[in-house]
């Protein structure tokens, strides 16, 4: 009988741990379904953004009060964690605190923590307020309504519990540990340095020591199963990134912003024609593979795009910075990098599930391409790339209106009559406007 | 201006069996849009007073592509490009200047894996070489102590990271140097780029080249400069916009190194 919580525990565990490597697989099997691209050249460099970028968090802090404050949630997330690790042999062995031999290095780290938790607690409840309160701007963009904006809160609400609870936890324990309560209280005195929840132990005066461990429990237990609970939420929301930021900075680009991909497909075409040699009419060589339908030109649905840029899109955490930067949004058109970015997401989702249910990708008369993003965003942009340098970890929206421009222009012919009209100047006289060629050098002699 | 433009062709060039140290590449704008066509002659101007031995392509000369590879319209692109690397490489091109950062980003970056490379700078840069260099010499003249801001064009900061060599010019100019709220890796786009120049923007409640004309203002400047014959059309109408044509001109760093040595 009494090992049933220690039972009940690893049940908890297995489920919880489970279910997220389930989910894991459904990210790779999505992420997967984007076309091949290679990145893995200039490791070292890769490494070393992938240290500034994501670990150092180097561009957070180019916004310094949401940078500072995010620094303090992601320091406290990742040195907390080294708690749950004692929290999990505890419910797992039936032990009190098992890590407490290590003595005043213990009181150290349950001090930090304390510290960590209460500053964490702090930093959320600003960001609570960014969002509800102050009303920052790249919080109330149209495609913040509804699911976005409850996901962001959710999130939210998430840590301040579990911070309020792992203090609670303390203080009980701590309030347990000085009544002397078997279990709780050791032969070598205190066990932990309790910095920041001695202080609501006058919220738990006078309670009896089954009072007080029944909090303890449950204080306890609830914030071990919300840690599960949180951890299987990552895959629904937004907060994917604190996995994926790393990745998404080592495979980010790295050539300058500037430079755009030459569509290889399209070079063929072009060496084929600029080739004297070649024979229009000649039939494939001898033994020559079938190579299949041409490829599509550029991307109208999700499959199209190569797979970084899927998993820029389950990266990404819809802060806003790059639609805040950007010209278009700015001067209120449509477009919005950040809904770039998020229908990449969804539209992939609605796809991975399409999969799930019939086996393979069953035709469902959808596409990115004007069912999630319109011709009108994608017509505004200016390619600035405002965007790519606002991102905190290195999501490239702009190579997604690129893919879909290309799909527009060279599958739809549905550019805007001006763009037409352009292209088609320097198709024939070598500049975007009538002019003659062969007038090119006539700047030289007017006065 | 008494001296004749000294702007000789590729062509000539070869004629005499010479080769120029660098191509001048004018790009679209800078031959056929009237505003632009005066940053092209006071460049070619600077270039005649430092002796530099350069050449044009004149009439062999085609758009680089920019404007339909950023429009989607990659076939485009790529004929553009591939013609053009044919003429250059042809005549054994090797090293390219162009006051155009759209130009310069396209040579620079987009050429080479079809087969195009050369050492290609940005005007800005290569008149910061000629100042280093002892080729020439800039004094401020009537700019000294002028309230001036630089407007970065995209495709010569963000996109390429030269943020320093118009800047330096402008100190050389001794201006009094003021930064916009947004500038260098922060800096509003004109509302150029991508394609946009060559059509009606979608509907908003703004034009972009107003908003970043706003921006300009608030620094309280006599002269915009611009480093991109499309940002300095955009910052021009949106001064126009702004009906502060009177006080503020907006000028390519060439047409101000150009005007203060008197060229």
């Amino acid at each position: 009988m009494q090992y049933i919580p220690n039972l009940i525990f690893l049940i908890i565990l297995v489920l919880g741990v489970g279910f997220f490597i389930k989910n894991i697989k459904k990210l790779l099997r999505n992420i997967r379904l984007g076309k091949d691209i290679d990145r893995s050249d200039n490791r070292p460099v890769r490494w070393r953004n992938m240290a500034k970028i994501a670990l150092g968090q180097y561009k957070m802090v180019t916004r310094p009060v949401s940078g500072i404050l995010h620094v303090v949630v992601y320091i406290g997330f990742i040195i907390i964690n080294i708690e749950v690790l004692e929290i999990i042999m505890d419910g797992l062995f039936g032990t009190h605190r098992i890590f407490g031999f290590l003595g005043g290095l213990y009181n150290f780290l349950i001090g930090s923590f304390e510290i960590l938790a209460f500053l964490v607690f702090v930093a959320v409840v600003v960001f609570w307020l960014r969002r509800n309160v102050i009303r920052i701007k790249r919080f109330l963009s149209p495609e913040m309504k509804g699911w976005p904006k409850m996901d962001g809160n959710l999130i939210l609400y998430f840590e301040m519990v579990l911070m309020t609870l792992f203090l609670v936890m303390n203080a009980t324990d701590y309030q347990l540990q000085l009544n002397g309560a078997a279990h709780y209280a050791s032969g070598d005195g205190i066990v932990g340095a309790f910095p920041v929840s001695q202080y609501l132990l006058p919220l738990f005066n006078g309670l009896s020591d089954s009072a007080l461990i029944l909090i303890e429990r449950s204080a306890w237990w609830v914030h071990i199963i919300g840690i599960f609970v949180f951890l299987n939420y990552l895959y629904y929301s937004k907060h994917l990134h604190i996995l994926l930021a790393f990745p998404n900075t080592w495979y980010a680009k790295l050539k300058p912003k500037g430079e755009l991909d030459n569509l290889q497909s399209v070079t063929d075409e072009v060496m084929l024609m600029m080739d004297p040699n070649a024979d229009p009419f000649a039939a494939p060589a001898d033994g020559a593979e079938e190579t299949g339908d041409p490829e599509k030109f550029g991307a109208s649905d999700v499959t199209d795009l190569n797979w970084v840029q899927l998993m820029n899109a389950y990266s990404c955490t819809e802060c806003g910075r790059c639609t805040s930067e950007c010209p278009a949004n700015q001067t209120g058109k449509k477009l919005s990098p950040r809904k770039v970015m998020m229908d990449t997401r969804d539209r992939l989702e609605e796809v991975g599930k399409n999969i799930e249910a019939n086996g393979s990708f069953k035709e469902d008369g959808k596409q990115l391409l004007d069912d999630y993003i319109t011709k009108e965003e994608l017509w505004a942009c200016t390619t600035c790339n405002a965007c790519t340098e606002a991102c905190p970890i290195s999501i490239d929206p702009l190579s997604i209106i690129m893919e879909m421009r290309r799909y527009m222009v060279m599958e739809e012919s549905s550019a805007p009559t001006d763009l037409n009209n352009a292209m088609t100047n320097i198709e024939n006289n070598g500049a975007p406007w009538p002019f003659n060629q062969m007038d090119r050098a006539n700047w030289i002699n007017e006065s | 201006m008494s001296e004749a433009l000294r702007v000789p062709t590729m062509a000539e060039y070869m004629a005499q069996g010479k080769k120029p140290e660098v191509l001048f590449w004018v790009g679209c704008a800078g031959s056929f849009d009237d505003r632009a066509k005066k940053i092209t002659k006071a460049f070619a101007r600077i270039l005649n007073k430092a002796n530099v031995d350069f050449a044009v392509l004149g009439a062999e000369e085609s758009c680089t592509g920019d404007p339909a590879k950023r429009a989607g319209n990659e076939f485009l692109f790529q004929m553009q490009a591939v013609t053009n690397i044919e003429v250059l490489n042809a005549y054994e091109i090797k090293k390219v200047v162009t006051a155009c950062p759209h130009c310069f980003n396209t040579l620079k970056n987009e050429y080479p894996a079809l087969g195009g490379n050369y050492e290609v700078v940005h005007h800005t840069t290569f008149l910061k070489s000629l100042l280093e260099d002892g080729r020439l010499t800039v004094e401020g003249g009537k700019f000294k102590g002028k309230r001036i801001t630089f407007h970065d064009p995209c495709y010569l900061g963000r996109a390429n990271n030269v943020y320093e060599a118009p800047r330096d010019l402008l100190r050389k100019l001794e201006v009094e140097l003021v930064e916009m709220r947004k500038c260098k890796s922060k800096g509003l786009c004109c509302g150029a780029g991508g394609a946009q120049m060559f059509k009606e923007p979608e509907p908003g409640n703004k034009d972009v080249n107003v908003e970043r004309t706003e921006q300009a203002l608030e620094t309280k400047p006599e002269i915009i400069a611009a480093g991109c014959p499309f940002c300095n059309t955009m910052m021009t109408d949106g001064v126009k916009n702004k009906e502060k044509e009177d006080s503020i001109e907006v000028m390519d760093i060439a047409e101000m190194i150009a005007s203060a040595q008197e060229l």
